[in-house]
């Protein structure tokens, strides 16, 4: 168990905090490969739907046995998602680019690559089919979030001819929060982190983003969401992400892990 | 009508040189017993496809010089970190790599198990994923109006190998619900199974475990293998060997430790 006061948090608590903020209130959220902060925020809102009688959101975590209740195989989270049964997943990129593109590929030239990345996952996919895409980098730095993308492994956009109900919302980093304008194709700052500052965004992205005059300043979680994630949710997190669970929250599963996929 | 082999080298002889091997992600039963038999028995140029991804499975087969192309979605060791071997083939261009997304693989065996030639997928265009894909056709979809829509075409795998908990004599394979595991074997022209042990009695007479279970008219040869995923997990069976995954990503940074995890590992024959 976190033995951290509550008027302290982690970097990861405050990210954590601000996706479940995003979710809103949904049916049905996916979380993906590699994703332990988006799931933090998964199972917190479904923490909050339970103490509420609410009977949502559901919550399907990829690679888990506990929090996933799908019976067809890796089939089904995509099946799903092509019929709008998922509200809301999780996105990241090796490059994101100003206009929402991602990269999960490699950086260089695609045949002759400098940098090669795992792979595309279901990103080609579900970043059309899903209605709230949050896209998610921790590391903010002009390495990360850069003027254009080497490999599309998905647009931020499509024209009006593609079928495309889904695509991104936000894009959340260890320094501030961006909303997606789809019509305008680009982000907009929505606000900056405690401890951070606006020149220090703007020094650190490689894409031009609008803002307003002031910006205001994210929210810290409070004690009441920092008591769940630390004592209902960690201990869940760790089936999934052990490493993650125990780095960030000190906490362990009794039950097995079941891999990434 | 599946055989249970005597021995785990009779059972992966269909894996011949330059096949078509087709292999689930981690957390639906890997079979790195038989990986590791592989390896041993030095196959070469295999067109491995993972359904959707992989892990440790296909950085260990590159690795091993066993991997001509590799066809999936994505390679890491997840919470281990980016696979090595993977990344170093693909810097050194010693792989042919065909990238995919998840759904378009899943879609490509579900053509082959209806025995047509393609199915249709949304998402995909605009991407360059779909660019470097000159086998994928966008088509316009015939029931729709200026609707384009992506055509990928069957996937028909020489040979499906994967670890599953149970198989009974008859060579029917309890899989419980890592149903891809079923969509591997029915668009592959033959299945290799390696289970933890064999069940006494027919699986498929228990409308329960039948529910589960891959009927053997599919399964060309079963091997017993007691903790045939590991250091992989097997869904409900045993977790994934975290120290082991952790050794294998730093000896496997450099060719010298990954050949160093070979001898340990592959070549000397006690691992799990």
């Amino acid at each position: 168990m976190n033995d951290m006061p509550p008027e302290t948090f982690r970097d990861e608590e405050l990210l954590a905090d601000v996706i479940c903020r995003l979710i809103g209130d949904v049916r049905h959220i996916a979380v993906g490969a590699a994703s332990p902060i988006p799931a933090t925020a998964a199972l917190l809102a479904r923490e909050r739907g339970n103490l509420r009688n609410l009977g949502r959101p559901y919550v399907s975590l990829l690679g888990s046995r506990q929090h996933t209740f799908f019976t067809d195989g890796s089939r089904e989270l995509f099946d799903c998602a092509g019929q709008g049964r998922i509200d809301v997943f999780f996105l990241s990129g090796g490059q994101i680019d100003g206009a929402g593109n991602i990269n999960l590929v490699s950086v260089g030239d695609y045949d002759k690559p400098k940098v090669r990345f795992p792979g595309s996952f279901g990103s080609a996919y579900l970043y059309y089919v899903v209605p709230k895409v949050i896209l998610f980098r921790v590391e903010h730095s002009r390495r990360t979030l850069v003027q254009k993308v080497d490999f599309i492994s998905a647009p931020g956009t499509s024209p009006e001819n593609i079928f495309r109900p889904g695509g991104p919302i936000a894009l959340i980093t260890n320094r501030c929060l961006f909303d997606f304008d789809r019509e305008r194709r680009r982000f907009r700052l929505a606000s900056v982190h405690p401890g951070h500052s606006v020149a220090e965004v703007i020094e650190n992205t490689g894409f031009d983003f609008d803002r307003p005059v002031d910006v205001p300043t994210t929210p810290t979680p409070s004690a009441d969401t920092l008591r769940l994630m630390r004592s209902v949710v960690a201990p869940m997190l760790a089936e999934v992400y052990p490493q993650f669970a125990k780095t960030v929250f000190g906490a362990s599963s009794s039950r097995p892990p079941q891999g990434d996929g | 009508m599946a055989i249970i082999a005597r021995t785990l080298d009779e059972a992966i002889a269909p894996i011949a040189d330059g096949c078509m091997l087709a292999v689930p992600r981690e957390s639906s039963g890997v079979a790195m017993a038989a990986t590791r038999a592989l390896i041993r028995r030095g196959v070469k140029r295999l067109h491995l496809v993972a359904l959707p991804a992989s892990t440790l499975q296909a950085d260990l087969l590159i690795g091993g010089g066993c991997i001509a192309t590799l066809e999936t979605s994505a390679v890491s060791l997840g919470e281990f970190g980016p696979a090595p071997r993977f990344t170093a083939a693909i810097l050194a261009g010693t792989i042919r790599m065909l990238d995919a997304t998840c759904p378009a693989l899943h879609a490509q065996f579900q053509a082959s198990e209806k025995g047509v030639p393609f199915m249709p997928l949304r998402g995909l265009i605009g991407s360059d994923v779909l660019a470097h894909r000159p086998d994928w056709k966008v088509f316009d979809n015939p029931f729709g109006n200026n609707d384009p829509i992506v055509l990928l075409p069957a996937l028909k795998p020489d040979v499906a190998l994967f670890h599953a908990p149970l198989a009974d004599r008859a060579g029917n394979i309890f899989v419980g619900i890592q149903r891809e595991l079923i969509a591997l074997a029915h668009a592959a022209q033959k299945t290799v199974v390696t289970v933890e042990k064999i069940h006494d009695g027919d699986l498929l007479s228990d409308p329960l475990l039948a529910a589960g279970t891959l009927p053997g008219f599919y399964v060309e040869a079963v091997a017993v293998e007691p903790r045939g995923a590991w250091p992989l997990p097997l869904p409900d069976h045993y977790a994934i060997d975290a120290a082991h995954l952790a050794e294998y990503a730093r000896l496997a940074a450099t060719s010298e430790g990954f050949a160093d995890y070979l001898q340990r590992y592959v070549y000397e024959r006690h691992a799990a």
